[in-house]
Order: C-alpha cells, then structure tokens, then sequence
C-alpha cells in the first residue's frame, strides 16, 4: 500500500515538473518572439482581422465579399474556397476510387489493365504537375468567351471557365442562362478554371489512392468467404454487396481518412493556379499586414481543425461499423 | 510549392525565439565574416533581375547587389543571389535569410514602418498600368468593367487595382497567381482580357514573353505611384547607412560625370568634389566602416546609376522618363557627399 502511493506520488511530481517545464518553455520563447518584435517593430496581433482587406477576391462561395470587407471576411471566404474544392474532391474520388479498386480486380483483362495503368500514372505524378496540366489544358485548349464552345444550349466552355444554366425557380421552371455581354460571361452558373483544374486534379490523384485501399480491403477479406458464399449458389454481385464489401469496409475506412485528410491539405496547393482558397488569401493577407506568424497560425488552426473534424466523423463511422467482437 | 515560405516563417519565428540580441553594425560584419553578402532578388523579370544564358545574374536591382558588394569587400563579384516571390520578399528579408533587398519593390509607408523595414531610396520611379491585346480593341482602362485581369499576388498592385475600380465603380475578375511566370503564362494563354502590373514589369514582359510584342498594347492610364527602392531590417543603422549611400554613390557618380570608364583617369582630378568621390580627399569612407575607395570601387565595378539604366533597361524600350537626373527634368537626386 505505502509503496503504491509512493509511486502514485512520483508519477504525479513527475508530470506536474513536465507540465511546469512545458509551461516555461512556451512562456519563454513566447516573451522572447514578443519583445523581438517589439524590437524590430513588427506588427503584431489579430487586430488586423478587423480592419478593411482592401483587395478583391476572384470567386467566393456563399459569402458575399468586396475590396471593402474585413480580413477576417476574406479569409473566412478562403476557408469557404478551401471547403467547397476539397469537400467536392473527396465525394467524387470517393466513388470514382471504389471503382478503380473494383475494376482493377474485374476478370476483365483490359478493364483490369486501364485500371492499374491509371493507378501506376496517376499515384507516381507529382500533384502540383498535375494541377498545371490540368489549368494548361483548360487555359491553352478552350476558346476566347466569344468563341465559347456550345454544345448543349446554355452550356458554354471557354478559356473562362464552365458556363451552365442556373435554377432560379421550379414552378413553372425558370432557368437563368449564361450570357456573353462584354469581355465575359454573366447570368447562369459558373466554374472557374481555377477551380476546375483543382478539383479535378484533387479528385482523380486521390481516387488513384483511394482505388489501391479499396483493392487491398477486399483481397483481405479471407478467401473462405467468397468460398462458402459461392458454395450458397450466391451469384457473384450478391456475393460483393452482401459478404465480401460489408467486411472489407472495416478496413478500409481508416487508411479512407487518411487520405480524405491529405485531400483536404492537398488542396492548398490551389495557390500555385490561383484558385483562392485559405491559404491564398492567408498569403495575402500576411504580405499586406506583414504579419506572417499570426497567418501562418490561422492556416494551422483551420487545417487543424478540419482535420479533426474529418476524423472525429470518420472515426465514429468506423466504430459503427467495427465487428462487435473486434471492438477495441 | 508551399514549402519556402513555410521555412521561412519558421526561420523567423526562430530567430524570434531566440533571446534579444543587440545590434551595431552586424549585418556587415556578419557578410564580411562569411565573405559574400546575401542580396534578395527577383525570381525573373528582364531589366531587373535575371540570370542570362550563362547564369549570371543581370538587372538594375542586380546592379545594385554588385555595388553594395563592392563598397563592402571592393569586389562586386562577392554577392549570392537569392530569388524571391513577391510573397517571400519581406519574410525572407525579417528573418535574416537575405541581407538586403533589391527586388523592384514599391516603398510604401506601411512597409516601411509595420513590416521593420527601412527603405534606403528610391532606385526606379514607376506607376502602375495595364495590358491588353490589341484585337480587343480596347483604348482606355475606363473601358475595362467586367474584365478578367491576372495579377500577381502579395503586391501593392492587386491593392491599386481594387482602389482603381472601386473608385470608377467598376467590377473585373482578379486571376491572383503567386509565381510571375504562372501569371504570365495565364496571361498570354488568354485566361485574361489583362495583365497589370508596374509599367516597367509590363514592357519587360511583353518584350520578353510575347509571341509578338506587337499585338499587346498598353493602355495609357497609370493609376499609381510605384517608386522602387532596396530595403535593409530595423535595427542596424550602420548597415541602412552603407546601403543608403552606395545608392546616393551611384547617382553622385552620374552627376558628376564619372563612369566605369573614366574613373581611373578622372582620379587624377583637381576637382574637390571628384577627390571626395574617389577617396583621395575626406575620409567618407571611414564614415561608413568602408576603405576610403569604397565608391571608386562601385563605379569602377559596376558603373553609375545611368549606365546600369541603359544597359539593362534601355535596351527594353523603356524611356529614363522620372529617373533621369534632377538635373535633366527627373527625380534622380542625391545628397552632397561632404
């Protein structure tokens, strides 16, 4: 009993002189980049969210914005950018990976071979290359707007983007239609080609990924099941839908978020094809402020944060589906 | 393609970590120690900075690098460049990365005083103005509402340009790209009606990057003030002295008619102004921590302020215009050296 509280004791002074030191330390250099700055007088503070951010941001999504808006509404629009082009990226290379995993185990030896000529190509490009190729293609290939290709009605594509019709109401149906009226389009929808570039190259790097995890899970999945499964007169789609995927979902849900998690980073990448996403207008906003260390903290604290987010969700899905015997 | 102002955040927030240290002619004595000064350049923008086909380095900020080189060690060779984005630029010189920087950067007051840093002059007056193809038929930037424009981004350039619009209530689509050459290869792939940046930077690009010169015009407005100057950290007064005055040295120089050319012979002058110049007379140099030769180097190394313009600017077709000599209707001006 004595010699168990001795060792509850130290265990506690040991944590508390770690935590005591961990504090210290923090405050140290924390005083020291204070009075460096002080020193050099450089700027320092948030209180430069509030102020007018003075330039203007190409697209924004759900939030209004002009030159005449805050910081903080800029980079809040940034965060949206970043949100709308990863969120996007990551349903779409979610199925488009299931696919490729499926197709590259198909008994169809060209389909087979697509796939894994796909995976090989893609997985072993480096992604920023692709995010160029991609905006060259869209930018270099596609017509001035007043050349616009037109190939349903409404439906336009250009150096400027992908023009679609908008619904404005659903009874009777009202649609508006983009139209060319001085140097661009205006009316209807439309996707830049920043953005296209960006989520197209996101979505098919990371369905490369995607496809291999989901080709491993199922080779996981012990041969005995497809066997027995068989052996039921189950046909081969109820076999993958009912035996074999229920059960390689459980592992393949937690390398999914890992690279739902790299979608999401990746898409900082945007900056080097002027898509405006957080860490564009971040960039910004520290070259006009001057103030890099605090930048520089809110890009971390809002990846952090939907980091996180993705897997804390991930990881309460992958408890749901978890065998209950195998819960840990 | 994110990783390099990373790093240099994380450089600074170094070197801010680490406890105060005091000043005092530091950063000159930390160059000659390593024996190179390290000089903040552009990443490529003809006339100013570039490397040409045999790697070496040429450009008016360059030409400015090489004279601050020579005041210090008497040889203009003795500078490393170091190739910055316009977003890298201030970062790069905080945290110590780069001993000076000449990258045609517009001195403004909020640079001067928020980011730390002392602008030592002005070598280069510019203002800002457009480009567009000419099959657009466009005359005049009033004409510009609801164009795309491609811009690069950290500059006070994507600032004037919203001003610029918002003043005349007028709306454009900014394509804001970090590096210059993805910025101009967005231009030129048609992505945008028009490409802004500072007169000089246009010119430079249409000369250099345009499939033919001729079909890009530039429009005449020019809807700002963009005077160029090398910037040095807070801090090191000694150091804002030796940069501001090889600066003053260069357009001293061209007033007084000396050039890399005739100052070994105009050496032997009786003029008292020239005697100061080349260190015969007076202990200038002395003043600054140098040898007393310090400007005779820079002149002899490098040449005055208006040779370095007409070998990497003219040839351009960029006009002296404002950075003619005060004497011959510019701005040119230095302070008497006595």
């Amino acid at each position: 009993m004595g010699s168990l509280n001795q060792l509850r004791i130290r265990s506690v002074a040991y944590q508390t002189l770690l935590a005591a030191a961990l504090i210290l330390a923090a405050w140290y250099l924390s005083a020291n980049v204070v009075e460096n700055l002080g020193q050099r007088q450089i700027a320092s503070g948030f209180g430069f969210l509030a102020r007018e951010a003075g330039f203007e941001i190409g697209e924004t999504t759900f939030l209004s914005y002009d030159a005449a808006d805050t910081y903080l509404r800029a980079l809040a629009v940034g965060f949206l950018n970043t949100f709308r082009a990863a969120s996007l990226a990551i349903i779409v290379s979610t199925l488009l990976g299931a696919l490729i995993g499926l197709a590259r185990l198909s008994r169809n030896w060209l389909l087979a071979k697509i796939a894994a000529g796909y995976v090989e190509v893609i997985r072993n490009v480096p992604l920023v290359v692709q995010l160029f190729f991609w905006y060259a293609v869209i930018t270099d290939l596609l017509p001035a707007p007043a050349e616009a290709l037109n190939p349903l009605p409404g439906v336009f594509l250009s150096n400027r983007g992908f023009g679609f019709p908008t619904l404005v109401a659903l009874a009777p149906i009202e649609l508006n239609y983009p139209v060319l009226s001085g140097f661009n389009f205006s009316g209807g929808g439309l996707l830049s080609p920043e953005f296209a570039a960006l989520f197209l190259g996101l979505a098919l790097y990371t369905a490369a990924f995607i496809g291999e995890i989901v080709r491993a899970g199922i080779l996981a999945v012990d041969h005995g099941q497809f066997e027995a499964a068989y052996s039921l007169g189950h046909s081969q789609r109820q076999v993958m839908r009912c035996i074999v995927l229920p059960q390689a979902l459980r592992i393949i849900v937690p390398p999914l978020t890992s690279q739902f998690l790299n979608c999401t980073k990746n898409s900082s990448l945007a900056v080097a094809i002027g898509y405006p996403d957080l860490v564009s207008i971040a960039n910004t906003t520290i070259n006009q402020t001057g103030q890099a260390i605090e930048g520089i903290a809110i890009i971390m604290l809002v990846y952090l944060t939907i980091s996180l987010a993705i897997s804390g969700f991930m990881n309460w899905y992958n408890r749901r589906i978890v065998l209950r015997g195998n819960k840990r | 393609m994110r990783v390099k102002p990373t790093l240099q955040t994380a450089t600074l927030l170094f070197t801010l970590l680490s406890s105060a240290h005091a000043h005092g002619g530091a950063t000159a004595d930390a160059a000659l120690k390593k024996g190179f000064l390290r000089c903040g350049v552009n990443t490529g923008i003809t006339g100013f900075a570039q490397p040409d086909s045999n790697g070496e380095w040429r450009g008016v900020d360059v030409d400015f690098c090489r004279a601050v080189g020579a005041a210090l060690f008497g040889d203009a060779r003795k500078v490393r460049y170091t190739p910055l984005t316009a977003q890298q630029r201030f970062t790069a010189l905080q945290s110590g990365e780069v001993d000076l920087l000449a990258r045609n950067t517009t001195w403004t007051m909020s640079r001067d005083t928020s980011l730390g840093l002392n602008f030592v002059g002005i070598n280069f007056y510019d203002g800002q103005g457009f480009m567009v193809a000419r099959r657009l038929k466009v005359k005049s930037a009033k004409e510009l509402n609801g164009a795309a424009i491609c811009v690069q981004s950290g500059t006070t350039t994507e600032l004037n340009l919203a001003d610029y619009f918002r003043a005349k209530n007028m709306k454009f689509k900014p394509v804001v790209i970090e590096k210059l050459e993805e910025v101009l290869n967005a231009y030129f792939a048609g992505r945008c009606d028009v490409y802004t940046t500072d007169v000089s930077g246009l010119i430079s690009a249409r000369v250099s990057r345009a499939v033919n010169p001729a079909d890009h015009i530039i429009l005449p407005e020019v809807i700002s003030k963009e005077p160029f100057g090398p910037a040095v950290r807070h801090g090191d007064d000694h150091w804002f002295d030796v940069v501001k005055w090889t600066l003053f040295a260069t357009i001293e120089a061209e007033d007084l008619g000396l050039t890399s050319k005739n100052i070994e012979q105009q050496a032997q002058s009786h003029d008292p102004a020239v005697q100061r110049f080349v260190g015969v007379k007076g202990d200038f140099g002395k003043m600054l921590g140098l040898d007393n030769r310090w400007a005779y180097n820079i002149i002899k190394q490098v040449g005055n302020y208006g040779e370095s313009f007409d070998r990497n600017l003219t040839p351009l077709g960029l006009d002296r215009g404002l950075n003619k000599l005060w004497n011959r209707g510019g701005l040119m001006y230095a302070p008497p050296m006595r």
